[in-house]
């Protein structure tokens, strides 16, 4: 099996790259790259994000043809994706880090800055906060609910359909912090970062 | 509900431990990545590296220590010391640390923070403020508190918070190394002027000042290197006793 991490620019992937290589030993080959026939040819893609979602979305349509690769294996051909961080905030149709810009538009719903109730709450929201399991997803097998994450985000991603959060974080509101439609699955939190529960969720990605 | 951190530092030279854990079950008590491993390993919300390699020949060995350390480690890494400019952050960021500490670089040039926010995100940048006493303010002390440089550390946190800094590391010199506590009125003034977190440090000798840190200092996460070397306290042990002193931690 391949699983391909997309390197398209998007800030610091190293410790996404070590954890899934840590989780896959030998048994999975991890790719990683912005070729776009080795993406669409993969079993499966993750696809990380730092910065603001304005660079991201940025550094993915510099690379000619990535939008449309990923379109191809994750809306086309439903093959699993998992977003991670800015990863999965790309999937809405609008953020409004920086400036207004365009998402992907694969999960309808838009990217805001999260209410820090005038200073009570500081941002970003970093640390390790419980997630509130509220769906039955794969990515969660053998994860307890209220388990601790990493998170290190200022903005939420807000989808209009909320059957597709699968775990919520209270963090001045209750946050969306992770959706799964389908094949396409996403993290708010940093599972690379989140010690051994963390490694398990990827664990439970790379076993889909 | 999001829980305070308590993150341990070790202190590198030359790509070796200067002061750690000393359990004799360690194999070679000064690798960094051995040490850092315990800790995680003992629940550590983050690791904190510092980097107190002198000379400029030996600079490249923290970047060594890092790439081994992340592959070990899968939980936040932070690495300062000797940072100068944006290309030491993004060496130190592909060897994979997650984030990188500012200190004397930013006082220089504040442009290093805005550049670097910029090109690599907020949540990897953070200023390390080293602040000490003087008559009723703080002033901000560079090159490992050697020189002071009488600017007015309150005003810099908030600058430094504009210029994209993600989380602010406070260490107060005078307390530094004494083992008293924080400063605590250093810490509670720059956290209620800033909105990003601030992570108190120096002075720690025993876990109620940990607890003070947090409930008096206001700060979202607690360094700490002492009480964690020598196998004084461990991590566990700290995050049980804040527990037990209603502080929310990850247990």
């Amino acid at each position: 099996m391949n699983v391909t991490i997309v390197d398209y620019n998007s800030g610091n992937i190293s410790s996404v790259i070590n954890s899934f290589e840590e989780v896959a030993k030998d048994k999975v080959n991890i790719e990683v790259t912005s070729d776009l026939n080795k993406i669409k040819s993969s079993d499966k893609v993750v696809l990380p994000g730092q910065g603001s979602f304005k660079s991201c979305v940025d550094a993915l349509n510099n690379i000619s043809g990535l939008v449309d690769a990923l379109s191809e294996f994750a809306i086309n051909n439903k093959k699993p994706l998992l977003g991670i961080c800015v990863g999965l905030q790309m999937f809405a149709d609008i953020g409004y880090e920086e400036t207004e810009t365009k998402g992907l538009g694969w999960i309808s719903g838009k990217v805001s800055k999260i209410d820090n109730q005038n200073g009570k709450y500081k941002l970003p929201h970093i640390g390790w906060n419980q997630i509130n399991i509220v769906k039955d997803s794969k990515i969660y097998n053998d994860i307890q609910n209220n388990s601790h994450m990493y998170f290190v985000h200022s903005y939420e991603f807000i989808p209009e359909d909320k059957s597709v959060i699968s775990a919520t974080t209270d963090y001045s509101s209750k946050i969306a912090c992770s959706v799964e439609k389908d094949n396409i699955f996403g993290t708010q939190f940093h599972p690379e970062k989140s010690d051994k529960t963390g490694l398990k969720i990827i664990d439970n990605f790379i076993k889909l | 509900m999001l829980k305070n951190r308590i993150i341990p530092c070790l202190d590198v030279k030359n790509g070796r431990v200067v002061k750690g854990i000393n359990f004799v079950d360690l194999q070679d008590a000064g690798d960094p990545v051995e040490q850092a491993k315990i800790y995680s390993d003992g629940g550590a919300d983050e690791i904190c590296f510092l980097d107190i390699t002198a000379s400029n020949e030996n600079r490249d060995t923290i970047y060594d220590v890092v790439e081994k350390t992340s592959r070990k480690c899968f939980v936040p890494l932070t690495v300062g010391g000797g940072v100068r400019n944006v290309e030491d952050i993004n060496k130190l960021l592909n060897c994979g640390a997650d984030k990188v500490s500012i200190n004397t670089a930013a006082v220089q040039n504040p442009e290093v923070v805005v550049e670097s926010s910029k090109k690599f995100g907020s949540q990897c940048i953070v200023v390390a403020i080293d602040a000490k006493k003087s008559g009723d303010k703080w002033e901000i002390f560079t090159h490992g508190g050697r020189n002071n440089t009488g600017i007015d550390a309150i005003e810099y946190a908030k600058k430094m918070e504009d210029s994209g800094a993600g989380e602010l590391l406070v260490t107060s010199m005078d307390r530094d190394g004494t083992q008293v506590g924080y400063d605590i009125e250093l810490m509670s003034k720059i956290s209620s002027m800033v909105n990003v977190p601030v992570i108190a440090s120096g002075g720690v000798g025993n876990l109620d000042h940990l607890v003070d840190g947090i409930k008096l200092g206001n700060a979202s996460a607690v360094l700490a290197a002492s009480i964690f070397h020598y196998g004084k306290h461990s991590v566990k042990e700290a995050k049980e006793y804040l527990d037990s002193k209603g502080i929310p931690v990850r247990i």
